[in-house]
């Protein structure tokens, strides 16, 4: 679950993370409010999760209260890379002075935790790893024994703040808490700034908390555009489902197994329009529910079904199919791939109403990238 | 093989679960070994004839030959099942279950290691030795004894190219899901390394997918030290977006990071071939062994 910049901007500040002064806003005269309680020029902070809003005209600066309504205006209902603006941050403009990156995530392949600190922030942390490799450093923290104070003296001796190193070590502490109470894969601030008035200041704020342990934070608000409206629709229903580009709709049995029926129709010369995982074990019922929302996508113009029956019964998939056919009353070429448990049963119950049923994913993915040619 | 096989005794963590009961059965069709079941609180019952315990202590205590631990047990309570199992001093343990949080999972994970315990998963398939022990959730029809080793971060994806490897008549020596989670315990490398010195094994086969870099380390540990055995590789989702997880938990490009074009061009570079659909895996396997 990503969270919105003032959502984790709120958190850093329970934990005494100190940034720019500021409020959120949904309409313009709040954000002529803000402002003038400010009474310094401000920065508009379009609040969507999209990467790289900054370069999509998503962060503006206002010198007036006046300016900062008219900005709101046009920025308050717009859309930023396809994401539609509800909120946003005016937070005061601050004289930086210079600017870094410090975050704290879970690396993968070593089993641990990692700070990241560059002496470069502002930009995305990808590109200072490409271009300035040096100019970033890693700190491992095993799980088990939690950070140590030669770790965070490491950090601040490659930072090399000065007499601000005491603020950046309260800093520090307070991202690994706030990492470690909320669960999170990731907390970040980019920049972090040192301000002329030679303070130490989040300017942005990021965190994503892990899903699984979402259950532990029911107080955050999940933040909804995350998802589009089918996603969103096939998330209520139990699946895992993603958005792609193109027009044939995918559902496989196994998140593995549906990349590679994407990858497969891809492969072919065609384009997935979507990945749908009903999962192990699913009923007719939750396969007809998968079938409609891929019926009811106009971008959808074929379906291809990749089932490997295991603990999931191909004659319940094939009931699924049909069921969904009759109930919805539309018509769109559909594809199926069975094979195992009940695969007789299933093939049968799909002739009758005129599906061919393929022996192998490669058949099928290749007939559904035929006929939308 | 490896990791199981006829000597295999297994506790089943959960049993009286739908998903471990269920199992249970299915396991001990194939004829697997199963000699006692765990939750607690339901000490007494018996599952499709196999006794549960209270305790793995208990469980332990009646039948000092369990080797081997496979938990259903609920995301909730798994870490602290993963716990109990490792302090009684069990070597391996199989988690199937999905959903454990990120941080219980890293802790309990990195708690096996310092042991020197070998957790494969979370959220896996689990282990089958044709033939010989099926600790796992896999349709063992599929499988038959032979001589290709097969490690994957998929479920039902390995059971594709397993039947068609069966269908080659190549078969398997042991097939191996390690899991769709950012972190599981047994990673590539570990299991390539029990693979190399085994006997029934000829060639290995790894089932990638995007996300994390584990498949580009093991591009590299081969590149670097050279690999004895024949090795194909197959990575799925090459049509994934970046930053949207793809079912697994563990499926996810972040930061650049975990595409598929980075994977198959790592392995290009160690001379490992990488097929580019499920079926030319065997045409690769074939050509090689």
């Amino acid at each position: 679950m990503k969270l919105y910049e003032y959502q984790a901007r709120e958190i850093f500040k329970k934990y005494g993370i100190p940034v720019p002064p500021g409020d959120i806003a949904e309409n313009p005269k709040r954000v002529r409010e803000i402002a003038e309680q400010i009474g310094k020029p401000v920065v508009i902070k379009a609040q969507v999760l999209v990467a790289g809003r900054g370069k999509a005209g998503g962060i503006i600066v206002a010198e007036t209260p006046e300016d900062a309504e008219k900005i709101s205006e046009k920025l308050i209902d717009s859309s930023i890379k396809g994401c539609l603006v509800k909120k946003v941050l005016v937070v005061e403009k601050i004289n930086i002075l210079k600017e870094l990156y410090l975050s704290i995530t879970v690396d993968r392949s070593k089993r641990a935790y990692c700070f990241i600190a560059s002496r470069r922030g502002g930009v995305n942390i990808e590109e200072i790893a490409r271009t300035s490799p040096e100019d970033l450093t890693k700190v491992y923290i095993d799980p088990l024994v939690g950070l140590q104070e030669y770790q965070i003296r490491k950090i601040l001796n490659f930072l090399k703040l000065g007499e601000l190193s005491k603020e950046l070590k309260g800093i520090i502490k307070a991202m690994y808490s706030i990492f470690l109470d909320y669960d999170c894969e990731l907390v970040e601030t980019n920049p972090l700034a040192i301000s002329a008035e030679n303070k130490v200041l989040a300017l942005d704020t990021r965190m994503i908390i892990d899903d699984n342990s979402a259950y532990r934070h029911k107080d955050i608000e999940a933040p909804e555009e995350e998802f589009s409206e089918y996603e969103r629709i096939a998330r209520e229903k139990g699946f895992s489902y993603v958005d792609l580009d193109g027009n044939i709709g995918i559902i496989g049995n196994g998140a593995g197994l549906t990349m590679a029926t994407m990858d497969l129709v891809y492969f072919y010369g065609g384009k997935p329009a979507n990945f749908l995982d009903i999962g192990g074990g699913a009923r007719a019922e939750k396969v007809k529910e998968a079938v409609k929302l891929l019926l009811a996508n106009p971008r959808v113009k074929a379906i291809l079904i990749n089932i490997l029956g295991g603990i999931t019964r191909c004659d319940e998939v094939a009931r699924g199919i049909v069921e969904a056919l009759k109930e919805s009353g539309k018509d769109k070429p559909i594809f199926v791939r069975m094979m195992g448990t009940n695969e007789e049963e299933g093939k049968e119950i799909l002739e009758k109403v005129g599906i061919k049923a393929y022996e192998s994913m490669e058949e099928a993915a290749k007939a559904a990238v035929e006929v939308v040619k | 093989m490896i990791l199981v096989d006829k000597n295999t005794r297994v506790l089943v963590q959960g049993i009286t679960g739908r998903e471990g009961s269920f199992h249970t059965k299915a396991m001990l069709d194939y004829g697997t070994k199963i000699l006692a079941g765990v939750t607690p609180g339901k000490g007494g019952q018996s599952v499709h004839g196999v006794p549960v315990y209270n305790s793995v202590e208990e469980a332990l205590t009646e039948h000092p030959e369990i080797n081997t631990s496979i938990v259903f047990v609920p995301a909730l309570y798994a870490p602290d099942a993963i716990y109990e199992a490792i302090d009684a001093g069990i070597r391996l343990i199989v988690v199937i279950t999905e959903h454990i949080p990120l941080h219980d999972e890293l802790r309990v994970i990195s708690y096996a290691r310092l042991k020197g315990v070998w957790i494969v998963g979370p959220n896996c398939p689990g282990v089958i030795s044709p033939g010989e022990s099926k600790v796992g959730i896999m349709p063992g029809h599929i499988f038959e004894k032979g001589v290709i080793g097969i490690v994957s971060r998929s479920g039902t994806l390995t059971y594709e190219i397993a039947h068609l490897i069966t269908k080659a008549g190549l078969g398997q020596s042991t097939c191996i899901g390690i899991g769709g989670d950012p972190i599981v315990g047994m990673d590539f490398i570990e299991v390539l390394e029990l693979f190399e010195k085994d006997k029934e094994t000829k060639a290995v086969v790894v089932i990638g997918e995007i996300g994390g870099t584990m498949e580009e380390e093991l591009a590299y540990w081969i590149k670097k030290r050279g690999y004895s055995k024949p090795v194909v590789a197959y990575i799925a989702g090459k049509t994934a977006p970046p930053g949207k997880r793809m079912g697994h938990a563990g499926a996810i490009i972040t930061m650049g990071m975990g595409t598929a074009s980075s994977k198959i061009k790592a392995f290009e570079e160690a001379g490992v071939a990488v097929a580019k659909t499920p079926r030319e895996v065997i045409d690769l396997l074939l050509k090689k062994i």
